[in-house]
């Protein structure tokens, strides 16, 4: 007899390896002599110091948020190492001086820093683990006054500009893990586009893991001067690793009047086992402002790592007429659990957003949706579609939708639809009859699923994207 | 081509199919009948695979191997078809995508290259003519929003295109409104080669008058209970089934 539809067995995370590189490690626990000395290892100015030690002293009276719908073993912050970074970090001129070792990672990660990228016109920003080795496509960027750097670049060569909107969108008072990032954040990307300009090109930064119970900290700050356009892609596989790591970043974008900002995100943390052993704690703060009139951002995600997801890319829609606008497909498998959504916070008058959230579950994965939409009283005319599917995949994983609306002004209109399917033993058998194995059956599905979203992405990532979508979905189809 | 000896087979315990044997060669075309319930339904489904269904006794050899041994897939790879009585609706993937990896599956079991985009895509317009479908189609989702008319057209486009050693079509006529079963029966008839079968399942004897077969069986409690010449189907639509039956 038929058992239909079954848990399958995983592929081993493809990209679960451990460079060996000498690391340089500040002990593990916190305290201000920790933030003193990470500050100082940077060379950071007097301001940021003081910045990070406010977030530190209120991180101290927060409490963890415990409302997202994720089980875990309590984290000791006391055992996590708040600082990593590779050894000799003294300015770089060229890839020849980059370690092999870390050359090497990037090559098995198919991450390449060379000509080709400059080929295909994307310019890396590659952070191994917190600091930033190497940066291609500056002189092109420089010539349209792009500035695409680390942040500790940025903080050093454009302090007013990292001054001015630092915490100007996740202030480091606004959550639990914006807090312990803005105290102990190592590095990131920034990225500034002066007015008027197009972007020339796609940026990409991937982020990785890489030391052993190393915390993860990045900052990303991302402003879109007045009518400035930038697209921003961000990939992430971390190595494998047996113990819980946390990773809590910050995204802050910032889209002045006519500005466009357009953040895709692939995530493949490794996330834990079969068994639900190990993985990576992925509790991060997204959010944008469409601080100007006409501004526009739009978030798009395919998270199918990590052991615990927790994330709401965001967009606070202050400027008239601005948009916002969030794409997710969120996949879980085995045991891994994700809390997703956004917020969309209307202010301006005819504010506009989009959501559209397609969520699967495989194997015992829990899948929670959480949005809130949010019209406050002076956003005339403000309009959200919201659009919000799950597909489950047998019979012991689950799905949840926490959809929030508070409309405070009635010139608004708020659409939520919803809807929740199953992949079908009759879709399945339909697929094979025509020759199709059930593993492509399944990434055809669920593809098919997703459309909606991938056609946000690049082209480059939408193809990655459906590849990431088929491995974590292997073998959960008997 | 297929030699089915003994077939016992059923669903949630229960045997539906107690015994059938026959014999399919190249060239013919084999119509099954019977009244509601009688395992039509079930004897194409275990042929094409289905998982849903236990095969409880009695083999099944199809060109020389042992059917009942392959998984639904790769029956499909060696040229078995079904066309479903209720065909499946998967969102957000292209009719044109779906039959192109299908198509692509099929050509790689047989050793062949995959087919480039622009000349499948010449493929696919000429077949869709057989069956009057416009080119459109193609760009929709894989049966969705579909009527019954163009599922079961879509059905013999696949068909059509994958070009299968036996065919199976199941009910292929329910639903269809003249027109469109002049259609479908055009199409499968333009498809009949010397070297390829169709077995019709159906209920009714109408499908037979555009699809005509070479020998008609009747299936009653899961037995074959009566075989004969295309006259059986028009005795069986003038008499009904009971006369059949309280004959066996």
């Amino acid at each position: 007899m038929s058992t239909a539809i079954e848990s399958l067995v995983n592929r081993e995370y493809q990209y679960g390896f451990v460079t060996d590189v000498d690391s340089d490690v500040v002990p593990p626990g916190l305290s201000e002599e920790v933030i003193r000395t990470i500050s100082a290892k940077k060379n950071e100015p007097e301001w940021l110091l003081e910045w990070r030690l406010k977030a530190y002293r209120r991180w101290l009276t927060m409490k963890e948020p415990h409302w997202p719908n994720v089980h875990y073993a309590p984290i000791d912050y006391d055992a996590v190492s708040y600082y990593s970074a590779p050894k000799s970090v003294k300015p770089l001129q060229s890839l020849d001086e980059v370690d092999p070792e870390l050359l090497r990672t990037y090559e098995k990660l198919g991450i390449s820093l060379t000509e080709q990228k400059m080929l295909s016109g994307v310019a890396v920003d590659a952070i191994f683990d917190s600091v930033s080795v190497g940066t291609t496509m500056r002189d092109e960027l420089a010539k349209h006054g792009v500035i695409f750097c680390s942040f500790g670049e940025a903080v050093r060569e454009h302090p007013d500009l990292v001054k001015k909107y630092l915490g100007s969108v996740v202030p480091y008072s606004d959550n639990f893990f914006a807090a312990l990032n803005s105290a102990v954040f190592s590095d990131g990307s920034f990225c500034y586009v002066p007015k008027g300009v197009k972007c020339p090109m796609e940026l990409s930064t991937y982020f990785r893991i890489n030391s052993a119970d190393t915390g993860q900290f990045e900052r990303t700050l991302i402003i879109a001067d007045e009518a400035a356009t930038v697209s921003y892609l961000e990939g992430c596989t971390a190595p494998k690793r047996s113990t819980n790591q946390l990773h809590a970043a910050v995204v802050e974008l910032v889209a002045l009047e006519g500005a466009t900002v357009k953040y895709s995100t692939v995530q493949n943390w490794y996330a834990g086992d079969e068994n639900g052993v190990g993985g990576i704690y992925n509790f991060v703060t997204k959010r944008g402002k469409c601080a100007g009139a006409n501004s526009k951002i739009s978030w798009t995600q395919v998270e199918t790592g990590s052991a615990i997801t927790w994330k709401y890319p965001s967009v606070i829609l202050q400027g008239d007429n601005s948009v916002g606008e969030f794409y997710s497909v969120a996949v879980v498998n085995n045991h891994q659990q994700a809390d997703t959504g956004t917020k969309m916070i209307h202010i301006g008058k005819n504010t506009r957003s989009t959501i559209v959230s397609k969520g699967i579950s495989a194997g015992q994965g829990q899948n929670s949706y959480r949005g809130r939409v949010q019209v406050l009283p002076k956003a005339h005319g403000a309009r959200n579609y919201t659009q919000c599917d799950s597909m489950l995949i047998g019979n012991r994983c689950g799905a949840h939708t926490f959809p929030y609306i508070e409309v405070e002004n009635n010139t608004a209109t708020v659409e939520h639809e919803a809807s929740t399917s199953k992949i079908g033993e009759d879709q399945i058998f339909y697929c094979k009859q025509r020759g199709l194995s059930a593993e492509q059956a399944v990434s055809m599905i669920v593809s098919g699923f997703c459309r909606e979203v991938f056609q946000e992405l690049p082209m480059e990532f939408a193809v990655e994207a459906q590849q990431l979508l088929g491995i974590t979905l292997e073998g959960s189809v008997g | 081509m297929l030699d089915i000896q003994s077939l016992r087979a059923g669903i949630a315990e229960r045997e539906i199919l107690k015994g059938i044997d026959l014999v399919v060669n190249p060239g013919e075309v084999h119509a099954v009948m019977g009244p509601n319930g009688s395992g039509k339904s079930t004897l194409a489904q275990v042929l094409a695979g289905n998982p849903a269904y236990e095969v409880l006794g009695g083999t099944v050899q199809y060109r020389g191997e042992d059917l009942l041994e392959l998984e639904p897939e790769v029956r499909a790879q060696r040229g078995i078809f079904l066309a479903f009585q209720y065909p499946v609706e998967i969102p957000g993937v292209t009719n044109a995508y779906f039959l192109r990896s299908a198509l692509n599956e099929v050509r790689k079991a047989r050793g062949e290259e995959e087919i480039d985009p622009l000349e499948f895509l010449d493929l696919v317009e000429e077949r869709m003519k057989l069956v009057e479908m416009e080119p459109s189609m193609l760009n929709r989702s894989v049966n969705q929003g579909f009527s019954g008319g163009e599922k079961k057209r879509n059905e013999i486009l696949q068909m059509a295109v994958l070009e299968p050693s036996l065919a199976i079509l199941d009910e292929t006529d329910s639903g269809l409104d003249i027109d469109a079963l002049r259609i479908v029966a055009g199409g499968v008839n333009a498809l009949r080669r010397p070297d390829n079968a169709t077995i019709v399942v159906t209920h009714y004897q109408r499908l037979l008058n555009y699809i005509v077969p070479d020998y008609v069986h009747v299936l009653a409690g899961g037995r074959i209970v009566r075989s004969g010449g295309k006259e059986l189907a028009l005795e069986l639509e003038e008499r009904g089934y009971d006369w059949v039956l309280d004959a066996a």
